[in-house]
């Protein structure tokens, strides 16, 4: 899901820096006024814990990979604000050290990972587990189904982003100038892995840790 | 996943560690794993992501390269590009070394920037 330099052109990758710019400035306002000091090793933790997980690849039919981001599962514990940041270093950090998305592209995979992951996914959630108890099984079915959604909505995007390319960006010569891909080949192929395998990885993944938390430290889940 | 395992174990030592210390363990065993997400892949011929090949492997794919894609797929350097030590890169076995060693330089980045943004942050709610 990470779109590397030369797939967006211009236009595209221009306008998500400026709609990811507000949501980061906004994720910043509200840390700001309700991050405590001792808090900040969980947002490292949570950075750090989405970095290493996107890079468990699974392979899927077609001879392709992908894998989970965590985003969801740090949008619950730590707040949706708190995943935009954390996840947005971790694909910062990806991009600039080890090519693992463009640079030109950070705004756009930040905008699909991150923002629009962490609020689908933290938004799904509260709608589900809304009024159950800390301790209750609703709230990792909840988690799972957020999770799954979260990362299919993530797909859906990038997939989009993608396969407009060749509509509004071809040279005068009616050649694509970035990504060449329609919508018709881009969506069934990003949304396929996502829905039929990465989805669930997703959804297992924030199950057995919001169980983890359950049991252990269920004071971060109220 | 993996604090399960722990949490069966005796030791009382882990019990009376601090939340973020656990789960920093986590962390460390998850990056210790993370060859995992090289070798299955490679045992299955599966390549990279789909839609995040290198302008060389769309060239293979497509038989071209896009103008603008080709002006813009070499703008940035990474210093250790998919998670490879440069010279490091034949064999299997080599290769895993090698992305268990990125997994704590990405783990370290990460969690350090978060960290600074998180006190700059966080700053006036010191008192709190």
């Amino acid at each position: 899901m990470h779109i590397p330099d030369g797939y967006l052109g211009p236009a595209t990758y221009g306008a998500l820096f400026g709609v990811t710019l507000p949501f980061w400035a906004f994720a910043s306002w509200k840390l700001n006024r309700t991050l405590k000091a001792r808090q900040a090793p969980y947002l490292a933790l949570g950075a750090a814990f989405s970095f290493v997980l996107m890079m468990f690849n699974i392979p899927v039919l077609g001879g392709t990979t992908g894998h989970a981001t965590g985003t969801t599962l740090i949008a619950i514990l730590l707040g949706p604000w708190a995943a935009i940041i954390s996840v947005s270093v971790a694909l910062i950090i990806q991009a600039l050290l080890f090519g693992d998305g463009g640079i030109t592209a950070i705004g756009a995979n930040c905008f699909t990972m991150a923002v629009v992951g962490g609020l689908t996914g933290y938004g799904i959630y509260r709608l589900i587990a809304a009024g159950s108890d800390i301790k209750s099984r609703r709230r990792i079915v909840a988690g799972a189904i957020a999770a799954y959604v979260s990362l299919n909505v993530s797909a859906l995007l990038t997939a989009v982003l993608l396969g407009i390319q060749p509509l509004i960006e071809i040279s005068s010569s009616g050649q694509p100038l970035y990504a060449p891909y329609p919508l018709a080949v881009t969506i069934p192929a990003m949304v396929s892995g996502h829905a039929l395998l990465f989805g669930f990885v997703e959804a297992a993944v924030t199950a057995l840790v919001l169980k983890y938390f359950q049991r252990n430290e269920p004071a971060m889940l109220a | 996943m993996h604090e399960r395992a722990e949490e069966h174990c005796c030791c009382r030592d882990f019990e009376d560690m601090t939340t973020t210390k656990k789960l920093w363990i986590g962390i460390g065993i998850l990056a210790l794993l993370s060859p995992l997400g090289l070798i299955i892949p490679s045992l299955f011929g599966a390549g990279g992501a789909w839609g995040e090949w290198g302008a060389e492997e769309f060239y293979k794919l497509v038989g071209y390269v896009p103008e603008g894609m080709q002006k813009l797929a070499h703008l940035w350097k990474s210093p250790l590009k998919d998670y490879a030590v440069p010279g490091h890169a034949q064999g299997l076995a080599r290769r895993g070394l090698g992305y268990v060693l990125t997994a704590f330089i990405g783990i370290a980045f990460t969690a350090g920037f978060a960290y600074f943004i998180a006190r700059v942050l966080g700053r006036q709610n010191k008192k709190k």
